[in-house]
This record gives C-alpha cells, sequence and structure tokens, in this order.
C-alpha cells in the first residue's frame, strides 16, 4: 500500500514533536513513540507511546502535542500508552545522543543487565558508576563526580567536572 | 460484583507505593540539603507513577470500573491496604533512610518476581517499576553507609532508625493479606514471605557495611494494615491527601 502525501506528512510531523522537558531531541529520538500508523480511510492516526519512568509527568503533554500535529493536518489521534515492553535508554537514537552532548546533557551509558544488584561487598558503588566513564558535556574531561543521583527531571542525575567546575545533567542508564 | 478476586493483593501493592509517595512528597524543603528535596521528590514521583498504574488496573480488576483518583480520593481509611510502614509520620532523616531501604529492597524483590506474573497488566508495571526502585534501594543504600559510618551521632542516629523501623517490617511479608492466596492460585502473585530471605540478606549487608548491627527482634509488631486496620497517623494523612477532591468534588487545574 503505498501512503499519501499527508499520510507521510502527518508521520513525519509526529515523529519530530519536540520532548517537552527536553526539546533538543524528538519522541522518536528518545525512543518513547512506539509506533504510529495512519488508517487513511477512517482519518486516525493510531500512536503508541510508552513512558520514560512511571511517573513521567510529561506524557499528558506529549499526548496533547500529537492530537494537536494530526489535527493540523486533518486527522484525528488516538494515543494509547503501552508499558510493556520496558522503555530503556538503550533506545535513545545516536542522533539524540549527539544532540544531548551538545544541550549540556551526557548522555546515558549502556544499561549493564543485572545492574544495580547489590554484590556482596563495598556498598559505595552507585549504579553506573565505575562501569562507564561520563564525560563532562562542556569541556569533555573523564573526571566526573556525582552530586546526586536525582536530578531536574526524573531521568536524570546531577554530576560536577572535576576539571572544568561545571555541574551538568547526566541521562542515567535505566 | 463481577471482579476478580485477586484485586485485594494488587490494591495491597497500590497502596503502598500510594502512601510511601506521599510521605516522601512532605520531605520536600525539609532535607538535609537541596539536592536532596529533590531525590526524594523523584522517588516519589516514581512510586506515585506506580500508584497510579497500580490503581487505574485494579479499577478495572475490582468489577467496579473506579478510577485511580476515585481510589485514592473517595476510598476510606478502612478500604486502604497498605502496610503500617509506610503510613508511619515522616520522622528524622536517619528513620527516613531506615524506612526507605526496606521498602525498596522489598519492593526491588516483589517487582523482579512479578516479572513471572500471568497478569499481563501487572507483569508490565512490575518490569518498569523495578528499573526505578534499583536507583531507590541506591539512594537509601548510600545515606545508611554515609550515617552509620560517619560521626559519632549521625551513627548513633542511624543505629536509633533500625530499631525504630523493625517492628513496621513484618507485616511486608504477611501471607495472610487479602488476596494473597487467590493472587497465588492465579498465578499472578508472589507469595510475601518467599521475598523475606533475600529482602533480609540485602539489608543486612548494607547494615554491616555502615559498621551498624541489626536491631533485636522486636516484642511488638505491627499487623492489620492489608485488612484496613490502621495507625493513627493514616487519618491525619487520609484528611490532608483527601481534603481538595471531596471538598471540591471534580476539581481540575
Amino acid at each position: 500500500m503505498t501512503m499519501t502525501a499527508t499520510a507521510t506528512d502527518v508521520l513525519a510531523a509526529v515523529r519530530a514533536i519536540p520532548d517537552p522537558e527536553i526539546p533538543v531531541i524528538t519522541i522518536e529520538g528518545l525512543g518513547i513513540l512506539r509506533s504510529a500508523e495512519v488508517d487513511e480511510a477512517s482519518g486516525v492516526v493510531q500512536v503508541v507511546i510508552t513512558p520514560t519512568y512511571s511517573g513521567c509527568p510529561a506524557m499528558r503533554a506529549i499526548e496533547d502535542q500529537i492530537a494537536r500535529v494530526c489535527r493540523a493536518h486533518g486527522l484525528q489521534a488516538v494515543v494509547t500508552t503501552a508499558l510493556s515492553p520496558a522503555w530503556s535508554t538503550d533506545w535513545i537514537t545516536e542522533d539524540a545522543r549527539e544532540a544531548l552532548r551538545r544541550f549540556g546533557i551526557a548522555p546515558p551509558g549502556p544499561v549493564v543487565a543485572g545492574d544495580g544488584e547489590r554484590a556482596p561487598g563495598p556498598v559505595s558503588v552507585m549504579i553506573g558508576r565505575g562501569r562507564h566513564t561520563v564525560a563532562c558535556p562542556r569541556c569533555g574531561s573523564a573526571a566526573t563526580s556525582v552530586i546526586s543521583p536525582f536530578g531536574s527531571t526524573a531521568c536524570k542525575a546531577l554530576r560536577r567536572c572535576d576539571s572544568c567546575g561545571d555541574p551538568f545533567d547526566e541521562f542515567k542508564a535505566l | 460484583m463481577t471482579g476478580t478476586a485477586y484485586s485485594a493483593y494488587v490494591l495491597g501493592l497500590a497502596d503502598d507505593a500510594l502512601i510511601y509517595s506521599h510521605r516522601l512528597g512532605e520531605w520536600l524543603t525539609w532535607a538535609p540539603q537541596l539536592e536532596e528535596d529533590m531525590a526524594l521528590a523523584n522517588v516519589s514521583l516514581d512510586l506515585i507513577g506506580q500508584a497510579r498504574a497500580l490503581l487505574t488496573h485494579v479499577g478495572s480488576l475490582d468489577g467496579t470500573g473506579r478510577s485511580e483518583d476515585d481510589l485514592a480520593y473517595l476510598r476510606d481509611e478502612r478500604d486502604f491496604r497498605n502496610v503500617h510502614l509506610v503510613e508511619q509520620r515522616r520522622g528524622d532523616f536517619a528513620q527516613e533512610m531506615a524506612r526507605m531501604l526496606w521498602f525498596s529492597a522489598y519492593q526491588k524483590a516483589l517487582y523482579a518476581a512479578l516479572a513471572g506474573s500471568a497478569d499481563e497488566q501487572l507483569r508490565a508495571i512490575a518490569a518498569k517499576a523495578h528499573k526505578e526502585v534499583r536507583y531507590h534501594h541506591d539512594h537509601a543504600a548510600q545515606w545508611v553507609v554515609r550515617l552509620g559510618d560517619g560521626t559519632q551521632e549521625s551513627h548513633a542516629k542511624m543505629q536509633a532508625a533500625l530499631t525504630w523501623v523493625a517492628p513496621y517490617v513484618d507485616e511486608l511479608f504477611d501471607d495472610s493479606a487479602p488476596g494473597v492466596a487467590e493472587a497465588l492460585a492465579a498465578g499472578v502473585g508472589v507469595l510475601p514471605s518467599s521475598l523475606r530471605a533475600a529482602v533480609s540478606a540485602d539489608v543486612e549487608a548494607v547494615v554491616a557495611e555502615a559498621t551498624l548491627t541489626m536491631p533485636a527482634v522486636p516484642k511488638w509488631r505491627a499487623r492489620g494494615g492489608r485488612d484496613g486496620v490502621h495507625s493513627e497517623p493514616m487519618g491525619y494523612l487520609l484528611a490532608e491527601m483527601q481534603h481538595l477532591p471531596r471538598s471540591v468534588p471534580g476539581a481540575r487545574w
């Protein structure tokens, strides 16, 4: 089946919707847009999204934005939220990671299976710490440390660069 | 009513998350540092997200068609199924970290085990929540170690906090709670007592690292929360949490 120009346009527009909290990346780049299909006969766009965190307060804003974009193309959006499979930072695209870095947010490291399971022994190991290096998004230094594992939004931790002294956000691996 | 027999089990999990979320939210502007205000609010936000998903699921399971808001705001104290642990008043910061250490270790084991649930929606909620509560547990563990292995005063306060929380732990592992038998029969739930060994080992490892000792087994232990029998702080908590939607039904932002 070939899509009409409207269908192609609306899907591109949905994919290009910016994340409300981190507007430099799109909902597609963030990996929270799971699917989008146009049923031209009924004029309905079926969109499936998934939250980053269970309590993510941006979900409603994203739904509203999808509805607005579809309306602008004369179509009606039906947005459903799917919890499974659970969102992972591994779904963030390369382009989006680069955009995050330019924006001053360190992109997430890889999700390590079993990470966070507390091994017997010293407790002072934070999830992710020691397993990947978080480079400062401003000066590139690998010498950075955690200020707090919970930052300005649910998905971010707060870090400090030991070289340039700037504090910065890190997208937590999830 | 044509509800699913195990909905009471899911309601217990939902109410634990909802009520603890409320208690943690009370820390805003009262935590020892600004970063900690944000951390506790973030943990609270994760828990309210979990509570919303679980309550919405309960509304579809129990045949009443109640929404998450109906369940959170329009039930009375006797209809809440949370354990006493989460409803206790906000104490000092060491007490909060002791409570969060136990609760997050419990939730981590619970949600991991629910990955095998026959209830598809519960499985999905648990898989998502499990990723979040690992961070909660990590956070609590780091504070317990920092305070326990800190100054003389912080050590003493952290040790007292472990003693304070001890009577509230048993209830998490109570197999006689409503809906548990039905949830097990349906292949949906986890036998609470089966989580105990792993959760205790988890907490004990942190306590040892923190140069603290596990408190003696308490003579008095809380019970009845899963049957809707709560302690004094619960009524005050609900009065605050439910005041607005009950005074102004249908209020919107």
